[in-house]
């Protein structure tokens, strides 16, 4: 535990000793705002909730993220500082989790950093903040499963441009594989229950069920096992691609 | 002596590559080796097994008894390394960067800062601690892996050259740390720079494609040398021939050969027959006869050519 966070720490560290940490926080703070209030109509709704800010996560995560989650590994091995790190005596698990974690954390702190939205909901209304509070759960979740997609992406190249890439079409197709787009691909002739399989992957479908106040032990397994599964494979990658 | 590096049969292939055939060794305690071999030999491959940043696909290694593959992570502890190109992270500053390591190295509090603070000044950093390290020359990048390596104070230092790229100064303290350091560890340097070898090292070995081709003394690969202890003596044209006769008739030498005239001078050189020193016996006829000489000198039998002729004569063989 010491290790992983003391490799999270210098991984936080890095993040906010580039601009690349204050020019997200903004991004990500202005586009949920202006998502929010032009798109989702949030003052003619004239309800007291922010249904429509939490909406557009999955479509800003879709981007944001994977701009986060690039740089994790695939700039290790540019630089060649993973020769360093892992010889240094940490296990690769520890060395995952730790930036998996700072990358996470980072995540949070610009989450945080949107409560002016929620000030403003409860001066406008009387919001139910048991909902909010499970949104915002539910959104840092699925940040999470972005994140991890995002790493493991970043473990195979030592470019960051096709690390970006290639996480954000996966997870792309993450969010839609509850939608006609990605399941008509398959209804043609897959069997019923891989179609059933691949819609239950829907990150959109799990999202909108936390965004409504329902956190429920599926969803909250749904995320934790991406997010597992994903670190796994990360592990796998960086052992198995160390030398290339 | 304790041995404290162990390879045994260590073997590594990149797909259709083969990277390290078979490389054995053993390097004890109080001993510098340096590790000579052209480009693509396999120093680096073998430098990365032994400290558990590449699986080797056959054979083992052990630090300090210690199995890099079974128990990596108290192996690696025993570990200071140095890769190739000195690598860290360009968004630290120096002392940040080193305060990360100390930690990682399991360094707290006053021990961390204590730890440091000497890492620092060993390797001559105090005016760059608070400099990013990416706005660092490369001798002073080069200087903050060394820090880094050397923080722990290990019982195992393996560098990849660790000089490449340094002025001339900046090579002579890099040395002068590691001879310093030599008596209580055990060193490996990698380099293609000959003087190093001869400079700090006491034993050499060198690899040629993925092979140990000699493993001696810097004095040892020397000796190896046709050259060596060979005397040349420059005289005027007009003697040469009657210097090169007298030469062929000593007792001790193999060969004579001459070099072509130039400005009226001529080069004469005596070979010494196997495991003799000539020049004592040149010197001596060189009286007796009293011829004049414009220059002599005992060749030491160049380890540039030494290696050159370790690691290209078996080209016929890697055609064939």
């Amino acid at each position: 535990m010491r290790n992983v966070w003391i490799i999270t720490k210098r991984e936080l560290g890095a993040y906010f000793g580039t601009p690349l940490a204050y020019v997200f926080v903004v991004i990500f703070v202005a586009l949920t705002g202006a998502f929010a209030f032009f798109i989702g109509n949030f003052f003619e709704r004239g309800q007291a909730d922010l249904q429509p800010f939490f909406a557009y996560h999955p479509w800003l995560y879709l981007l944001l993220v994977p701009a986060i989650a690039m740089r994790l590994w695939a700039e290790e091995r540019k630089s060649g500082t993973i020769e360093l790190l892992m010889t240094l005596p940490i296990s690769t698990g520890e060395a995952i989790v730790g930036k998996f974690l700072a990358a996470w954390l980072f995540i949070g702190i610009a989450l945080v950093l949107t409560f002016p939205m929620w000030i403003t909901v409860n001066v406008l209304g009387n919001p139910d903040n048991g909902v909010i509070l499970a949104s915002y759960i539910g959104s840092f979740l699925m940040a999470g499963a972005f994140l991890a997609i995002g790493s493991c992406m970043s473990a195979l190249t030592k470019n960051q441009v096709i690390a970006f890439i290639v996480a954000a079409t996966l997870c792309f197709l993450m969010v839609m594989s509850g939608l006609e787009l990605v399941l008509g691909f398959f209804r043609g002739w897959a069997p019923a229950f891989i179609v059933q399989a691949i819609a239950s992957m829907s990150f959109l479908n799990h999202f909108e069920l936390i965004s409504r106040g329902v956190i429920t032990l599926p969803t909250l397994l749904f995320y934790v096992s991406i997010i597992t599964f994903f670190l796994f494979a990360n592990a796998i990658v960086v052992d198995q691609r160390k030398a290339a | 002596m304790a041995i404290l590096v162990e390879a045994e049969r260590l073997k590594k292939t990149f797909g259709p590559i083969l990277a390290v055939a078979d490389i054995s060794l053993k390097v004890a305690k109080g001993e510098v080796l340096g590790f000579l071999g052209p480009n693509g030999a396999g120093k680096s491959t073998t430098m990365k097994m032994l400290t558990g940043f590449l699986d080797p696909d056959g054979g083992s290694a052990r630090i300090c008894g210690i199995s890099v593959a079974d128990r990596p992570k108290e192996a690696k502890a025993k570990i200071g390394y140095l890769p190739e190109g000195a690598p860290a992270y360009g968004d630290m500053t120096t002392r940040s960067f080193l305060n990360f390591i100390a930690e990682i190295r399991g360094f707290d509090g006053g021990r961390k800062s204590a730890r440091v603070d000497a890492a620092i000044a060993r390797t001559g950093l105090e005016d760059v601690a608070n400099q990013r390290i990416e706005t660092l020359s490369k001798g002073f990048k080069r200087r903050v892996g060394l820090a880094q390596a050397i923080l722990h104070d290990p019982a195992v230092l393996i560098m990849d050259e660790p000089t490449d790229g340094l002025d001339p100064n900046q090579k002579h303290h890099v040395r002068g740390l590691i001879t310093e350091m030599a008596k209580d560890k055990a060193i490996i340097v990698s380099t293609h720079i000959l003087e190093e070898v001869e400079a700090v090292c006491t034993r050499a070995v060198v690899i040629d494609r993925g092979r140990i081709v000699a493993d001696g003394t810097a004095e040892d690969l020397q000796r190896r040398m046709p050259y060596h202890n060979a005397v040349a003596i420059r005289v005027t044209a007009a003697d040469a021939d009657r210097v090169a006769g007298a030469l062929a008739a000593l007792a001790g030498v193999a060969k004579v050969e001459r070099a072509p005239a130039m400005n009226g001078h001529i080069q004469v050189r005596a070979l010494p027959k196997p495991g003799k020193t000539i020049a004592a016996e040149v010197g001596a006829l060189l009286r007796d006869q009293s011829i004049f000489v414009e220059e002599m000198l005992v060749e030491r039998g160049k380890l540039d050519d030494v290696f050159r002729e370790i690691t290209t004569s078996g080209e016929g063989s890697r055609h064939a």
